[in-house]
């Protein structure tokens, strides 16, 4: 099978609709299909990777924890844009933190995150084949 | 060119599933492939027969179905979304254990996979959504 390099543009904050749930579901889904898979995190959606979510009060799922996962189904590219999370106020720290083990370099523990500027980010969007917006 | 399609959006409320189709059947008339239609999230509303527009406006769900059949596009809704949101064809109805189904002809059940598919298949994948 074709091999392409797939990107999953992440712009929603992750409660108030479900476009971060059930785009995390695609993401799952797609590792079967051993893609080269990148996530990007703009706008609201830099939202989806905040620590200590609680949605008690909003009756709804609370998927967060299934972020910690995506290591395991071998997505190690989470981006970040920087300008997104000080618009917010927000800093790396204030993000879950996501590791994979790097099989080439002996299964160390490495950070999937990077923060990345909003040029850099273009950038890596340049170099995709197949980006799907949610 | 062969074109994958996603559509993330009902019938109606948002402009996407409109656009969707007019560029769907334009790139037919104009001699391109369509891969695949995925309708995901809401987009899996526009796979519902049941729905009854006034006179004077379009029918978002008969206008699918027709290209379907005139073209034989593939029109997918993805499973899961379709099960939250109550759009099933007869064999999920029975599965479900519901005593009714609402599935458009031309429209057909799968899963997520079939939008990674049209991904690799595809030169073009076109996102429609808000």
């Amino acid at each position: 099978m074709a091999t392409k390099k797939f990107l999953y543009v992440n712009r929603k904050a992750p409660h108030g609709s479900i476009y971060a749930q059930e785009s995390l579901e695609v993401v799952l889904i797609a590792a079967a299909f051993e893609q080269d898979v990148s996530l990007a995190f703009v706008d609201d959606g830099v939202y989806q990777l905040l620590q200590n979510q609680d949605t008690g009060a909003l009756g709804s799922k609370n998927f967060s924890p299934t972020y910690k996962a995506l290591g395991d189904y071998d997505v190690s590219k989470i981006y970040v844009e920087q300008e997104s999370l000080e618009m917010r106020g927000l800093g790396k720290d204030d993000l879950m933190p996501l590791v994979y083990e790097d099989e080439d370099d002996d299964w160390a523990e490495k950070d999937s995150i990077h923060v990345v500027s909003s040029s850099e980010l273009a950038d890596i969007i340049e170099q995709q084949d197949v980006i799907l917006n949610f | 060119m062969k074109f994958g399609i996603l559509v993330n959006e009902g019938p109606y409320t948002h402009q996407a599933s409109d656009s969707a189709y007019h560029f769907t059947a334009a790139a037919l008339r104009a001699g391109h492939e369509i891969v695949r239609v995925f309708f995901y999230h809401d987009g899996v509303n526009n796979g519902t027969r049941l729905s009854v527009p006034p006179q004077d406006d379009r029918n978002v769900s008969e206008r699918w179905s027709a290209l379907a059949e005139e073209h034989d596009v593939e029109l997918i809704l993805c499973v899961a979304a379709a099960q939250r949101r109550g759009l099933l064809d007869e064999d999920e109805a029975k599965r479900a254990g519901k005593n009714a189904d609402n599935m458009a002809p031309g429209f057909q059940i799968s899963g997520l996979g079939q939008l990674i598919d049209a991904g690799i298949q595809a030169d073009r994948t076109v996102v429609f959504g808000d």
